[in-house]
């Protein structure tokens, strides 16, 4: 039986020749990642073992990302926690305040993650470094801890649903309406414990940010992992962002697949995720004269530099709606300076919106852009359950950067083309 | 080992942001995150639940983030066990690792109603419904998995080995 790209690189990393799907495995790991949030606990987790230290300290990476610049005092005391920890195992991957980004935008592009590696996170959108190639995925602050005490987690070895993209997007629809179509069609548990493996030509015709943004919300369908084969263009990417040898893995012609789904590019249209799931999808001519107050572009889904691009392409010149709060999120200090040095930001300002530093805030309802009762808010973040942005009567609407500036724009939800 | 005590019951797709908010992810204090657990889902939970309570559900529970704040507030809270039609698998591996027990059982999910009184034999998987005098075949944890537990999770676990 021919295995995954996914199973592949388990194996690999298992010391094992195959792996079958439901095998239980315990895996070497190339990289523990933890946040502000998250790390606290497992630091806490970790002490109480009879352990020396950590595994590694330049496997490990420690972001300051959710409440950070620090929102109070309590938040203020996790982030001591973790730099205390950070300075005493000397962790090189430490990034704090001037360095810090947000994590899962920070680490490709400082070439943490690279084709064919296995990391562990405790974020659930650790995914996202499958749009490289390599197997990610999110757990939670006890398996950090081991992780970063022992260099191994046990995984049960997941099947796989292949989705097969073909065709060209045309101007505005991008990563974000594909993954939200996708969520839309299979459901917020349609892959659950399984692994989401991107196939087809029509992989060529997403940049690497699309590409982060579909591996990025796999969660939301309930995978393990999303995952795209590496060609040209992901080594490019990682040629200019790392130094790390990476290895690329090939699925086999005969891995089995419980599931095939084709997504056709060309067919594709901007699409909305309406209150309260992911899967609640609408496409942009679906969605009816819905008024909004709020609209945030940014977070570890898109906040990157081609998002920004493409939501200042649409603000240039214009005027955010009258009432509006548009709040405009890099996700790390070289996105920050290059929108700067394109001239996004001036764009951003002159149209009314507020850019912020990095920060995972108003994405989890932490602070910078909580809703309160009764408002909605059209977002490219990647949740929107009951509650997660502010006061649980509250309204989130995922999107696009196209469709979140060109909302911004009208004060209802809307496409770029009806500007 | 067994858990014994009433039920709340929920639907699909329980999220872990409803489950504990991260507005009060600035702790990690278990009493302080017990204090608020489902609040967004149900405000009188916390004031209803008793030691030995369980939580029954139907698919997808624990879906969303991976804050492991979440068993925790459920487990801090009283509640001795979690039974659901499946569960997301982030909340899974930290309801383990945290010495939460879970029970992936339809049958039970379908079965039961709030309120119901519920006994669990974690040795069998046999959930049995007292008050509507009915049983069901859950999944019994693998060896591993029940000395997790009785551990009282991973880290002392890993340390008693």
């Amino acid at each position: 039986m021919g295995m995954t790209m996914t199973q592949k690189i388990l194996a690999a990393h298992a010391g094992l020749d195959s792996v079958c799907a439901g095998q239980l495995i315990e895996a070497d790991l190339d990289l523990v990642l933890g946040n502000d949030i998250t790390s606290p606990v497992a630091i806490h987790e970790m002490e109480k073992m009879n352990t020396d230290g950590v595994f590694h300290k330049d496997k490990i990476a420690l972001v300051l990302d959710h409440f950070v610049p620090n929102k109070d005092i309590k938040s203020a005391e996790h982030c001591k926690c973790v730099r205390e920890f950070a300075c005493k195992h000397e962790i090189t991957n430490y990034f704090d305040v001037g360095k810090m980004g947000i994590e899962h935008a920070l680490l490709p592009e400082q070439g943490l993650t690279v084709a064919g590696d296995v990391i562990i996170g405790a974020d659930s959108h650790t995914c996202t470094y499958g749009a490289l190639g390599a197997f990610s995925t999110g757990v939670g602050s006890t398996d950090m801890a081991a992780g970063m005490a022992t260099g191994k987690a046990w995984f049960k070895v997941p099947a796989a649903i292949k989705v097969n993209i073909t065709g060209k997007p045309s101007k505005w629809v991008s990563g974000k309406d594909v993954i939200l179509h996708l969520i839309g069609q299979i459901g917020v548990d349609g892959a659950l414990y399984k692994s989401l493996e991107f196939t087809g030509d029509g992989i060529a015709n997403l940049s690497m940010d699309d590409r982060f943004t579909i591996a990025n919300m796999a969660i939301e369908a309930g995978a393990k992992n999303g995952i795209f084969p590496v060609d040209a263009l992901a080594e490019e990417y990682m040629k200019e962002h790392s130094k790390r040898p990476y290895e690329i893995y090939e699925s086999d012609e005969d891995a089995e697949y419980e599931q095939e789904i084709t997504i056709d590019l060309a067919t594709l249209k901007s699409t909305v995720a309406f209150p309260h799931l992911p899967e609640n999808t609408k496409t942009i001519d679906e969605v009816g004269d819905i008024s909004i107050d709020q609209v945030v572009i940014g977070s570890c889904t898109n906040g990157r530099i081609d998002d920004l691009r493409c939501a200042a392409e649409i603000l240039k010149g214009r005027k955010v709606a009258e009432g509006m709060r548009v709040i405009i999120i890099p996700a790390t200090q070289n996105i920050y300076l290059q929108a700067m040095e394109e001239g996004l930001l001036k764009t951003f300002i002159e149209a009314g919106a507020i850019v912020s530093t990095p920060t995972c805030g108003p994405c989890l309802g932490g602070y910078m852009g909580i809703l309160a009762a009764g408002e909605r808010c059209v977002s490219t973040t990647n949740r929107n359950f009951v509650g997660r942005m502010g006061h649980i009567d509250s309204e989130i609407y995922l999107a696009s950067p196209a469709v979140a500036a060109a909302s911004a724009v009208t004060g209802k939800i809307s496409g770029p083309e009806e500007l | 080992m067994k858990a014994c005590g009433s039920v709340f019951k929920y639907g699909d797709n329980v999220d872990t942001d409803v489950i504990i908010p991260a507005r009060y992810l600035n702790s990690s204090d278990p009493k302080e995150l017990a204090e608020h657990c489902m609040e967004d889902i149900d405000k009188d939970f916390v004031k209803k639940v008793k030691k030995g309570d369980l939580i029954v559900a139907d698919k997808n529970f624990g879906c969303g983030s991976s804050r492991e704040h979440a068993p925790i507030a459920i487990k801090a809270a009283g509640v001795s066990c979690v039974i659901a039609d499946t569960f997301a698998r982030i909340f899974y591996r930290n309801a383990i690792n945290i010495g939460l027990p879970i029970i992936e059982c339809p049958d039970a999910a379908a079965g039961i109603e709030a309120g119901d009184e519920v006994e669990v034999d974690f040795d069998t998987g046999i959930i049995t419904n007292k008050t509507k005098n009915t049983t069901f075949q859950g999944q019994p944890f693998p060896e591993f998995m029940q000395k997790i537990i009785a551990s009282e999770g991973l880290v002392n676990y890993i340390n008693q080995k």
